[in-house]
């Protein structure tokens, strides 16, 4: 239990309270509140979370803290039983048992719950309990309250600049209770402005039934010397407003109390049939606005002639009970400096940071992720296609459909060549190992380099590299030969000048049809002229095509040969063989998964085992 | 919400549905009511119900109004056909009821019971409980014999069946319908509190063929218990109250509200009026509204209304553009200027310069038609932000050459009502010199 307060006190500095429900905002707005207060400790013990346990880190001044964070209140009450109140966030739906077992728990003193919409007859009912075991509950549907200089409940009186406007970061001598939660920000500036400031203000939420009424509270302001005078706003509606009333006339109030209720204006409404039932017998009268105001001022409350007047009868109050010497102002504190969030410093561009990273093909922050510029449902209306896809991400260019196109029958071509080879061997010897296809996918793709799938791109870089620097293609066959390189993209294990490639033919016959300039591919074709003379195989294959065919595109959509250059060595083409060969190792992968294919042993018959009886002994 | 009027015929199915749950050992009410809207086919709704076209019939509007029988809507057709014929007369027709008017749309149709003895119970929430209410003389103004009425309070932890209800009936209930009586009364208070009723109240009630029938039935649902309660409530709709019929312009940012998160209200009062209000917040829009009846401009007071809630910048900028189209269509005949007040008490979180943002696009838009309607317009507001939001304010009004005063947090909510209407003061007075 906490250290024993007076009955009339539920909050103070050392008040500690569990927060039910997972609310980062307004739990770092309450430390914020307590650090501007120079409170010794933060007023957030734990936080209640049905679906997590661990711990919230949060600011206290600059640095960090942990607050710890329990599955049941149960449990954060056992572990913290010097909080006794706890800010309920739970929904409409929860609120009601949550609040229930917090009413229920020894150590717990008040419950303030935030949510709309809890069923009257649960209210009821936790009316009830409180009431049985001495407990308070503030709202259902309310923002809360404060207690000037002390605590906070969740996000009560805004931003922090403008608690400390209102100079709510230590106490004045005026003490207020109101229904709405949305205007206990404006009564705070009223009270400010014309006074020595808030004491406490509580609202006790937009229901019919609030957990604690104005009276409750007006009754605790009345016990507490320190609370020198008091304000009530009221409502149109309900008849809370008369037990002040009675209180007032019986002199269980007798401090000043400035008291207005909202909702004078509902007499030029077109008013809802009243139906003659046992609720209209008390008089619909009695809860407008009007009569309450009028039965108030009445029982010797100091009531404005209207809303506008407010600011001055607390003024007038205030300065007479100055005057009179009942009233002594208190002090302006200054408040501790609470930091400003880097994000805020950030939007008010009071800071600024370099970054660590950059891009300058896509953007998620909007409310559609961007292809360079493009959002995505922009690529699909537009029928970008996969090769338009391509042109934004890799080459940051929207590409004419001609080029396109020419990506796309590149991976279509690329796309598989069967088991056999390296790739979709290695991938099914993994998938085969039970590796996942991932793992059978990145296996299959590190055996694409110099020597497999990489003619592709080797291919543009030696005919760009003889092309562009202006030697005949005769030159670059010799040259070749007396290095020791064969051409790459030259040759064909079947196909001949005779037996032609379908695929080369195709590839070729598209470029002359659509490329406005093939300066590569017109190289290379007399290259083969003089490569074909020494051997009917040695023609331009599809590796070589597809690379040379890249690089003309790539000039075709305006890039120099030095770009075309830059591009191949970061890899573009090899990335189109990727592209296109993962589609092939992909199915490969699901296919052994798919026929359950067990681990693959190499026979020994295929393999030549040359092991030397004993090692070679190094001395 | 909270506390809503349903529909008599909503009432009256959920007890006959629910009958044998709570007043199982009693004859059981048939529940024979059917609800006629503009597009029920009357000629259908015999094969459905049959017991339409083979007795006496009662038919009356079911549209959250009492006192029918006083302005001449009950009625006891011998048939069905008369019956049809009675509702197709009034269908769609206005009637006005107290200083209400609005259209006749809804009609309950059920047996009439021939019955001796009228009873009256009512079912009442308050903070400590509920309380029942019973007199063996209903069928009347129940208020015209309350000293008939014996009260019986329920506490919140109290249980119906722990309490002799029987003994606390009127004296003058007749003995052999005592037990019958109090076994009802429990059953009702059981319904009532298990379906989340926040009123219910049965005047009369009748004892026919030793069935206990609810002729007129008036009840009020707490709407947030949907949510426990949905599956007993069945199909459940919350009529508009009679009388509340919405302008095109109130239509519009009605399904804007029902559309969007944020709250957006607007209700025109006085579409000729001089005063109108633009105001953020429930309860601000309420002191608003206050102040200038308070000050004795209701005549003038053209419209309420409020957002709240956080709005887009899109949304406030319709609400906007509708207040804005209302109150430039037509100038004031006698050349005087009309006023605008953009109002708001201290925002908690919402960015004042954004939701300005939508105000200020509108009022752009409006530049011609408010120096035509000689607007003259009034800001006051704080909250975060909110520096920039008056800049843009007062930028606003140098750019559009129409008069912005533009007020923060160091002046009083509610001034600006009176620098407004002062200056109307004045200007009035000047012309008289």
């Amino acid at each position: 239990m906490a250290e024993k307060r007076p009955d009339y006190i539920l909050f103070d500095r050392n008040t500690k309270a569990i927060v039910y429900g997972y609310q980062a905002a307004p739990i770092q707005r309450m430390l914020d509140f307590d650090y501007a207060c120079r409170r010794d400790t933060p007023s957030v013990a734990c936080i209640v979370d049905p679906t997590q346990d661990g711990y919230h880190k949060c600011f206290w001044g600059a640095s960090e803290i942990l607050v710890p964070i329990y599955r049941t209140i149960r449990e954060a009450a056992a572990k913290h039983p010097d909080a006794d109140v706890l800010v309920n966030f739970a929904s409409f739906r929860s609120a009601y048992p949550t609040s229930k077992e917090a009413l229920e728990t020894d150590t717990i003193r008040t419950v303030a719950i935030i949510a709309e919409g809890v069923p009257e007859h649960r209210t009821k009912e936790l009316i009830h309990i409180a009431k049985q075991r001495n407990k308070w509950i503030i709202g259902p549907a309310t923002v809360g309250g404060i207690a000037a200089g002390a605590f906070r409940i969740g996000n009560t009186a805004g931003t922090i600049e403008n608690i400390i406007e209102a100079r709510l970061h230590r106490p004045g001598s005026v003490a207020y209770v109101s229904k709405s939660g949305g205007l206990s920000n404006e009564l705070n500036n009223i009270v400010a402005r014309n006074s020595d400031g808030v004491y406490e203000g509580i609202a006790i939420g937009g229901d019919r039934y609030p957990g604690s009424t104005f009276l409750d509270h007006l009754l605790r302001f009345e016990a507490n010397p320190e609370v020198k005078m008091m304000v009530m706003f009221g409502e149109v509606g309900g008849l809370d407003e008369y037990d002040v009333v009675e209180a007032l006339k019986d002199g269980r109030i007798t401090k000043p109390l400035v008291a207005w209720c909202i909702g004078t204006c509902s007499k030029i409404f077109p008013t809802e049939v009243q139906f003659g039932h046992a609720g209209a017998r008390a008089g619909a009268e009695r809860e407008t606005a009007d009569a309450k105001n009028k039965a108030l001022r009445e029982a010797g409350a100091i009531v404005p002639d209207s809303f506008d007047d407010f600011d001055a009868k607390i003024r007038e109050t205030y300065e007479r009970l100055v005057r009179e010497g009942k009233l002594v102002p208190k002090p302006d504190i200054e408040p501790q400096k609470v930091p400003m969030d880097y994000a805020d410093a950030v939007r008010l561009k009071l800071v600024r940071r370099p970054t660590e990273f950059m891009t300058t093909i896509s953007d998620d922050r909007g409310e559609e992720p961007k292809y360079c510029g493009v959002t995505i449902s922009e690529v699909i209306e537009q029928n970008y296609g996969l090769g338009g896809v391509l042109g934004l991400l890799w080459f940051k260019k929207k590409l004419p459909k001609w080029a396109t196109n020419f990506l796309e029958m590149v991976v279509l071509i690329t796309a598989d060549h069967g088991p056999a080879v390296s790739g979709a061997h290695n991938a099914i010897v993994a998938a085969r190992a039970g590796k996942d296809l991932i793992s059978a996918l990145a296996s299959g793709l590190l055996t694409i380099g110099p020597r497999f799938g990489g003619a592709v791109n080797d291919a543009a870089e030696y005919f760009t590299f003889y092309h562009d620097a202006g030697y005949s293609p005769d030159f670059m066959v010799k040259d070749m030969k007396n290095k020791g390189i064969n051409i790459p993209g030259i040759g064909h294990r079947i196909k001949s000048v005779r037996n032609p490639d379908k695929r080369v033919e195709l590839l070729k016959e598209y470029a002359r049809k659509h490329f406005p300039m093939t300066p590569y591919l017109d190289y290379a074709l007399e290259v083969e002229k003089l490569t074909t003379t020494k051997r009917e195989n040695l023609i331009l294959n599809v590796d070589g095509c597809i690379g040379i065919l890249c690089c003309d595109m790539l000039r075709s959509i305006g890039y120099t040969p030095e770009e075309v250059k830059e591009f191949v060595s970061l890899g573009a083409l090899n990335a189109l063989f990727v592209l296109g060969r993962s589609i092939g190792l992909m199915g490969h992968v699901m296919d052994q998964k798919r026929l359950k294919t067990r681990l693959y042993r190499q026979p020994w018959d295929e393999i030549l085992y040359l092991m030397p009886d004993k090692p070679e002994e190094v001395k | 919400m909270a506390q809503r009027g349903i529909r008599e015929f909503d009432g009256k199915r959920m007890l006959a549905a629910h009958w044998s749950t709570y007043f199982g050992q009693l004859p059981a009410y048939p529940g024979q009511v059917v609800l006629v809207a503009p597009d029920t086919d009357l000629d259908a709704l015999p094969k459905e119900h049959p017991w339409l076209t083979k007795q006496k019939l009662v038919v009356k509007p079911d549209q959250l109004f009492g006192k029918r029988g006083k302005h001449g809507l009950i009625k006891v057709a011998e048939t069905y056909d008369e019956a049809k014929q009675w509702i197709a007369e009034r269908m769609n027709k206005e009637v006005t009821i107290g200083k209400v008017t609005d259209k006749l749309t809804h009609f309950l149709i059920e047996p009439y019971v021939p019955h001796e003895g009228e009873y009256y119970v009512a079912i009442k929430s308050d903070r400590d409980g509920d309380t029942i209410y019973f007199s063996n003389h209903g069928g009347v103004d129940i208020e015209e014999v309350w000293d008939t009425v014996v009260e019986i309070h329920v506490g919140v932890a109290e249980d119906i069946n722990q309490l002799d209800i029987e003994s606390r009936l009127p004296a003058d209930t007749p003995a052999d319908k005592r037990k019958l009586f109090a076994d009802f009364v429990r059953g009702l208070f059981k319904f009532y509190r298990d379906l989340a009723y926040a009123f219910l109240e049965i005047n009369p009630f009748v004892v026919s063929d030793s069935t206990i029938v609810p002729l007129d039935l008036v009840a009020r649902l707490d709407d947030t218990a949907l949510f426990e309660c949905g599956d007993k409530w069945g199909y459940i709709t919350f009529p508009a109250p009679f009388g509340r019929r919405f302008t095109k312009e109130e239509e519009y940012i009605k399904e804007m509200d029902e559309k969007s998160g944020a709250s957006l209200k607007l209700t025109i009062l006085n579409p000729k009026g001089r005063v109108w209000t633009m105001v953020a917040g429930g309860g601000a829009s309420v002191i608003y509204t206050d102040t200038i009846v308070d000050l004795g401009y209701g005549h003038e007071l053209a419209n309420y209304g409020e957002y709240s809630g956080n709005p887009s910048t899109s949304e406030t900028y319709e609400y906007a553009k509708t207040i804005l189209d209302l109150m430039t269509r037509e100038k004031d005949p006698q050349g005087r200027p009309k006023f605008l007040l953009i109002g708001g008490g201290i925002a908690n979180f919402t960015d004042v310069a954004k939701t300005f943002t939508g105000i200020t696009m509108a009022l752009k838009e409006y530049k011609e038609r408010l120096k035509e309607a000689n607007v003259r317009i009034f800001v006051r507001r704080g909250g975060p932000n909110y520096q920039e939001g008056l800049r843009m304010m007062r930028e606003l009004g140098k750019e559009l050459g129409v008069p912005i005063e533009v007020y923060g947090p160091e002046m009083h909510m509610t001034r600006i009502v009176n620098l407004a209407l002062g200056s109307a003061e004045e200007a009035a007075q000047g012309e008289k010199k």
